[in-house]
């Protein structure tokens, strides 16, 4: 037993070092620079440096649209094919997990090459102003659409392992026998019970809009992560910063999410 | 008119409620599968049509075949694919190596709290990849990173930007993934087994070899499968990190789309990206039956 106990402890230490080292290595970076002792100014000057704002606040109006529309899409898809339609179910979720073959290089490789066609063949057509609006720098649509794409495997499974953990057909049964609505059924009876779920969803495509970096460079936009790799060209310390804290922000984020996907997990697991 | 009439007041009820009960089924899914079809469908085919587009420079002239796919897999490109397969299959094979014995150490361990933050940990690390990762392995080993100063690393010929130091960097979102997926599977090794096996006289390295392994067998291969599809479709922390220092069929695609290398490569870096397609649908076409198989001993 005891040698066990050697074992794992060896086992779990190396573990630690290789996953701790580099983080306070990345803090010791920006706040020893080498010549001028120990110094906040990289963390000072964040706020103070030219894009930081509008890139931060692009990725999150991204996320929320992306949010919006990928849990409106999908939450009266599964809730209705869990209540009738199983041929339909299994095509849905074939679907919800094709983008997971795609590689998001890959992705983005055959939306640039759709958005071509609109200056190459429908400038004369109406379609063309569809193709300028949806590249508008300010709000570029067509990155909400390609991150609902990049989000559907991962709020489909979330979505369904929540509806897997409760009776969605008692439910809404129960609440029509009330004389609920459809909307009301979905809204008032369904929906608060998937609210771990959602929540679960929620996180893990705000997660991923916030440090996509693939699509929104390769379509020439500059949304958070694109910005730090721009700064980081110039000033290593200030990227560094930047990288610390978004990476703090998005652990904070995803640690509630375990918080919350723990609670539905023992949940569903008891059920 | 009237019997008409009767007949249509008489079957509307039944039919609006058949409806009633039916209609949401496939009509609420309608708008999610346009959806996919208008925003996934449409660049899997244009990068598909383009893949197998040739255009003649002279003449402006279209016409379909395989050049692209054929260029796809020559020179420069086939060392970027062979490279990112390389890269792929060591950190796949490393990460599942390293995450097992790690795994093992959790879910052995009388200490509820350490498991419960370890895979808390592993859900949050196996998710950050990208940009930030890139960074905070400058800011350590990079050439002017802590360790590198501080250690004297440069002097030894260590460089971050080569291929050992991305599979060091992807290393810290494989293990935790390898972690997350094997647990289950150790969760699922029964007490009983071990017991049994030691009744009839096995040794420590005998279980493992003839009950252990086997049973695990599956998940280890589902878990290295998708750790190496993981790697494989890696672009942001390679490309914020190493730039193009290390042949990778993602940097390649990039470059080709954005113009760097020559005009006209936007259809080779469509074949390859049809290329890596394949390669990540046939990693799907390994885990998922294999998932399915583990699946039967964890329940």
């Amino acid at each position: 037993m005891a040698r066990l106990n050697v074992w794992r402890g060896a086992v779990l230490g190396l573990a630690a070092l290789y996953f701790l080292v580099p983080l306070a290595a990345s803090v010791v970076f920006t706040v020893d620079v080498p010549g001028r002792g120990v110094t906040f100014d990289a963390y000072r000057q964040i706020v103070s440096t030219d894009g930081f704002g509008s890139s931060l606040l692009l990725s999150l109006e991204l996320a929320a649209a992306t949010i919006a529309l990928v849990l409106l899409l999908t939450v009266p898809a599964v809730v209705a094919l869990r209540l009738g339609a199983p041929r339909l179910r299994a095509v849905v979720e074939v679907v919800c997990s094709l983008p997971l073959v795609v590689p998001p290089i890959a992705f983005v490789a055959g939306i640039a090459t759709v958005l071509k066609w609109g200056p190459d063949h429908l400038s004369r057509t109406p379609l063309f102003q569809t193709f300028v609006a949806v590249q508008n720098p300010d709000f570029p649509v067509v990155l909400v659409l390609a991150y609902v794409v990049m989000a559907l495997p991962f709020v489909y499974r979330a979505l369904d392992a929540g509806l897997g953990a409760i009776d969605v057909r008692t439910l809404v049964e129960a609440a029509r026998s009330c004389g609920a609505g459809w909307t009301q059924a979905l809204l008032r009876a369904v929906l608060p019970n998937l609210r771990g779920a959602l929540l679960n969803a929620a996180f893990l495509t705000l997660a991923l809009v916030l440090g996509e970096f693939t699509v929104a460079q390769l379509l020439g936009f500059r949304p958070f992560a694109v910005w730090i790799v721009a700064v980081g060209g110039e000033q290593a310390q200030l990227s560094v910063a930047v990288s610390v804290l978004s990476l703090l922000v998005t652990w904070a984020l995803l640690l509630a999410l375990a918080g919350a996907g723990g609670r539905t997990r023992t949940a569903s697991s008891r059920g | 008119m009237t019997t008409a009439l009767d007949t249509r007041a008489g079957t509307v009820p039944a039919a609006r409620t058949g409806r009633r009960r039916r209609a949401p089924g496939w009509l609420a899914a309608v708008p999610l599968l346009a959806f996919t079809v208008l925003a996934f469908g449409l660049p899997a085919l244009a990068m598909l049509d383009g893949a197998f587009t040739v255009t003649d420079q002279a003449t402006g002239a279209t016409s379909y075949s395989t050049a692209n796919l054929a260029a796809s897999l020559q020179g420069a490109y086939l060392t970027a694919l062979v490279g990112s397969v390389k890269l792929s299959a060591l950190s796949a094979v490393l990460g599942a190596l390293l995450g097992l014995p790690l795994a093992q150490a959790v879910v052995t361990s009388r200490f509820r709290a350490l498991r419960e933050a370890v895979l808390t940990a592993s859900g949050v690390l196996a998710n950050f990849g990208g940009v930030p990762l890139a960074f905070a392995f400058v800011a350590t080993l990079g050439n002017a990173g802590v360790l590198t100063r501080h250690l004297g690393l440069a002097d030894r010929g260590w460089d971050l930007y080569s291929f050992w130091g991305l599979v060091i960097v992807y290393l810290y979102f494989l293990i935790p993934l390898m972690v997350l997926t094997i647990t289950p599977a150790l969760d699922g090794l029964r007490t009983q087994w071990r017991e049994a096996a030691r009744n009839n006289g096995a040794t420590t390295a005998q279980y493992w070899r003839h009950v252990a392994l086997p049973v695990l067998a599956p998940s280890l291969l589902g878990g290295l499968v998708l750790l190496f599809g993981s790697a494989f479709a890696a672009y942001a922390t390679a490309a914020a990190m190493v730039g193009s220092a290390v042949p990778l069929v993602t940097l390649q695609i990039a470059d080709a789309l954005s113009g760097n290398v020559l005009v006209g490569q936007e259809n080779v870096a469509l074949a390859l990206s049809l290329d890596m397609v394949l390669v990540a649908g046939l990693v799907m076409a390994v885990y998922l039956p294999l998932q399915r198989r583990s699946a039967r001993w964890l329940a």
